[in-house]
C-alpha cells in the first residue's frame, strides 16, 4: 500500500500507477459535478464550458452562499452516492478524458471497464466526513450552469485533498466487488 | 414571557443545528471502538476510514460546522405529559416552523421536494415533513423531543419483508443479513442496524427506525430472546468483513437494535433500516415551567 500525491491535471501514468487500496491525496483543481450536470452534458448533449481533460471530478452539490462580488462561499461541501451517476462514467473518460472520479459507495462494471481501457481510477472518499473535506477544499474557483444550483459544474482548488483509497484501479480490479463477493460468500456459510 | 409553545419552537429549531453538528457520546465511543479494532487487526484501509471519521467529528466540533453535508429530512419524536393539557396541533405547527427556521436562518440546504415533480420547497418542510410521531405519558409533566435530521444515503436503504411465519427466525436472520449486503457501501458502514419486527407493515417499518435511529448505541432490547439475536446479528454482520466504507474490515456495524410488537398468527413482518456513522440525533426535556433541559442524545 503506497501513498501518491498528485497534482492535477492527471496523466494516463499517474492513474496506471495506483493499486487498489493506494492512499492518494490531490493538490491543484478538482471539479464537482453531480446528477443535473451529468444529464445537460450527456442527455442533453451541451459540452461542457470547462476543459476536463486530465480531470479529477468530484460527486457532490456543495452547501455554498453568494458573496456580494458573485462569486460562492462554501458552506458544507460532502460527496454523494456515485453509484447512482455510474451511467455517466464511461462517456466522461471516453470523451471528456477525465481520469479519476472520487465518490463514495463505488461504481458497476461498465465504468470499472472504462476505467481499464482509458486509464481512470476510483478513489473513494470517506462519505459523511463533510466537515473534513470543506476544509481541503481552499476555494471554489468557478462555477457554470448556475441556474443548475446547487448541481453546477463547479471549481474547487483543493489543497491535501483526502486521504483518498484506490478503490478501482485503471487495471480492472475493484475493490467494492471484491469485499462484496467475499461477503456474500460468508452470509452463504453462515446460513448453511 | 415565551409560551411554551415558543419554547418548544425554539428547542425545535436547536435540536435541528445540534443534531447536524454534534455527534451523540454514545456514537463516538462506537466509533473510537471500532478505529482501535481496526487499528490491532492491521487492516490499514480499514483503521485509516474509522480515524478519518474521527477527524471529521474533530475538525466539525472544532469549527461548529455540520459534520455530513446531507441535512436530511426532520423526524421528531415527542413524549407529551398526559396532564400537562398541550394542544397538539399548535405543537405540530411550532415544530414545523422549528425546521423553516433553522433551515433559513443557518442557512442549511433543504433537501424536500415533491415526490413527482421534484420541486423543492426551499425550507426542509412540506406535505408530511417534518414527521412527527406523538407519544403520550401519563403521569409526566414534560415534554421530551427527541429530533433526527435522517440523511437519505442511509434512509435508501430501507426494506420491508412479510415473511411466512414458518420461515421463523431463521428468516428473519436470512432477511437482515441480506439487506446489509444489498446495502454494501451506500450507507456509510460502520452503520447502525435497525430491525422492527412484527404489528402490520407499517409499524414494522416505524420500529426499524426507532430502532436505528433513536435507542443509545449497544443498548439491549430488555425482552432476553430478542437481545440475542441482536448480539447474533451484530456479530455476523461484523464477520461479512464488509467493513467501514465497504472499503473491507471488521467494523460493518455499530450497532443492531430490534424493536418488536405483536402481530397476526399468519405474518411474520420484519423491517430493515439503516442509520449511518454519523448516528445524528438530538433531545431535549421541555419542562411544565418552560425551562429545558438538553440531553446528549443517548437514551
Ligand atoms: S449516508 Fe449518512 S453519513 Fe453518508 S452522506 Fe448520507 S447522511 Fe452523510
Amino acid at each position: 500500500m503506497a501513498h501518491h500525491k498528485l497534482r492535477t491535471p492527471l496523466s494516463e501514468d499517474d492513474v496506471r500507477r495506483l493499486q487498489l487500496e493506494d492512499t492518494v491525496t490531490i493538490d491543484g483543481a478538482i471539479f464537482g459535478i453531480r446528477d443535473a450536470t451529468q444529464i445537460r452534458m450527456f442527455d442533453e448533449g451541451i459540452a461542457p464550458p470547462a476543459d476536463l481533460s486530465g480531470s479529477v471530478c468530484l460527486h457532490t452539490a456543495p452547501g455554498v452562499r453568494k458573496r456580494p462580488d458573485g462569486g460562492y462561499e462554501k458552506l458544507s461541501i460532502g460527496t454523494t452516492t456515485s453509484t447512482r451517476m455510474n451511467r455517466f462514467v464511461p462517456g466522461l473518460l471516453e470523451t471528456h478524458g477525465v481520469r479519476a472520479i472520487v465518490g463514495k459507495g463505488g461504481l458497476l462494471e461498465d465504468s470499472v471497464e472504462a476505467m481499464r481501457r482509458f486509464g481512470g481510477a476510483y478513489l473513494a472518499i470517506v462519505g459523511g466526513a463533510a466537515a473534513l473535506e470543506t476544509m481541503q477544499i481552499e476555494e471554489i474557483e468557478d462555477v457554470w450552469w448556475e441556474d443548475l444550483m446547487p448541481e453546477c459544474l463547479w471549481k474547487f482548488r483543493v489543497k491535501d485533498f483526502g486521504p483518498l483509497i484506490v478503490a478501482i484501479d485503471a487495471h480492472g480490479n475493484n475493490l467494492y466487488q471484491r469485499v462484496r463477493d467475499q461477503a456474500a460468500a460468508r452470509i452463504r456459510d453462515l446460513l448453511g | 414571557m415565551p409560551t411554551i409553545y415558543d419554547v418548544i419552537e425554539n428547542v425545535g429549531r436547536e435540536l435541528y443545528l445540534r443534531a447536524l453538528k454534534d455527534i451523540p457520546a454514545d456514537v463516538r465511543a462506537a466509533l473510537r471502538k471500532g478505529w482501535e479494532r481496526e487499528r490491532q487487526s492491521g487492516n490499514r484501509s480499514a483503521e485509516q476510514v474509522m480515524f478519518t471519521i474521527l477527524e471529521n467529528v474533530r475538525t466539525a466540533d472544532a469549527q461548529d460546522t455540520l459534520v455530513c453535508q446531507d441535512t436530511g429530512l426532520p423526524v421528531f419524536l415527542v413524549d407529551i405529559g398526559a396532564d400537562l393539557g398541550i394542544n397538539v396541533a399548535e405543537l405540530e405547527q411550532r415544530l414545523r416552523v422549528a425546521c423553516e427556521r433553522a433551515t433559513r436562518e443557518y442557512p442549511l440546504r433543504s433537501n424536500t421536494v415533491h415526490p413527482l415533480t421534484r420541486k423543492h420547497t426551499g425550507v426542509n418542510t412540506g406535505e408530511g415533513i417534518p414527521v412527527i410521531h406523538l407519544a403520550f405519558i401519563p403521569g409526566s409533566m414534560s415534554i421530551h423531543i427527541r429530533m433526527a435530521p435522517k440523511g437519505s444515503g442511509s434512509e435508501n436503504m430501507s426494506f420491508l419483508k412479510m415473511l411466512n411465519p414458518s420461515e421463523g427466525i431463521r428468516g428473519i436472520r436470512k432477511f437482515v443479513l441480506e439487506c446489509i449486503l444489498e446495502s454494501g457501501a451506500r450507507p456509510c458502514p460502520p452503520v447502525i442496524v435497525g430491525v422492527g419486527l412484527g404489528g402490520t407493515s407499517d409499524t414494522a417499518m416505524q420500529l426499524a427506525k426507532k430502532a436505528s435511529t433513536f435507542r443509545g448505541i449497544g443498548s439491549r432490547n430488555p425482552d432476553p430472546e430478542i437481545a440475542q439475536l441482536e448480539q447474533w446479528l451484530l456479530e455476523k454482520i461484523n464477520q461479512t468483513g464488509l467493513g467501514p466504507q465497504g472499503l473491507g474490515g471488521a467494523t460493518t456495524a455499530l450497532a443492531v437494535h430490534i424493536e418488536w410488537a405483536h402481530t397476526h398468527i399468519s405474518q411474520n413482518p420484519v423491517a430493515v433500516n439503516i442509520q449511518c456513522w454519523r448516528g445524528e440525533r438530538a433531545e431535549a426535556i421541555v419542562h411544565a415551567d418552560g425551562s429545558v433541559t438538553y440531553l446528549d442524545g443517548a437514551s
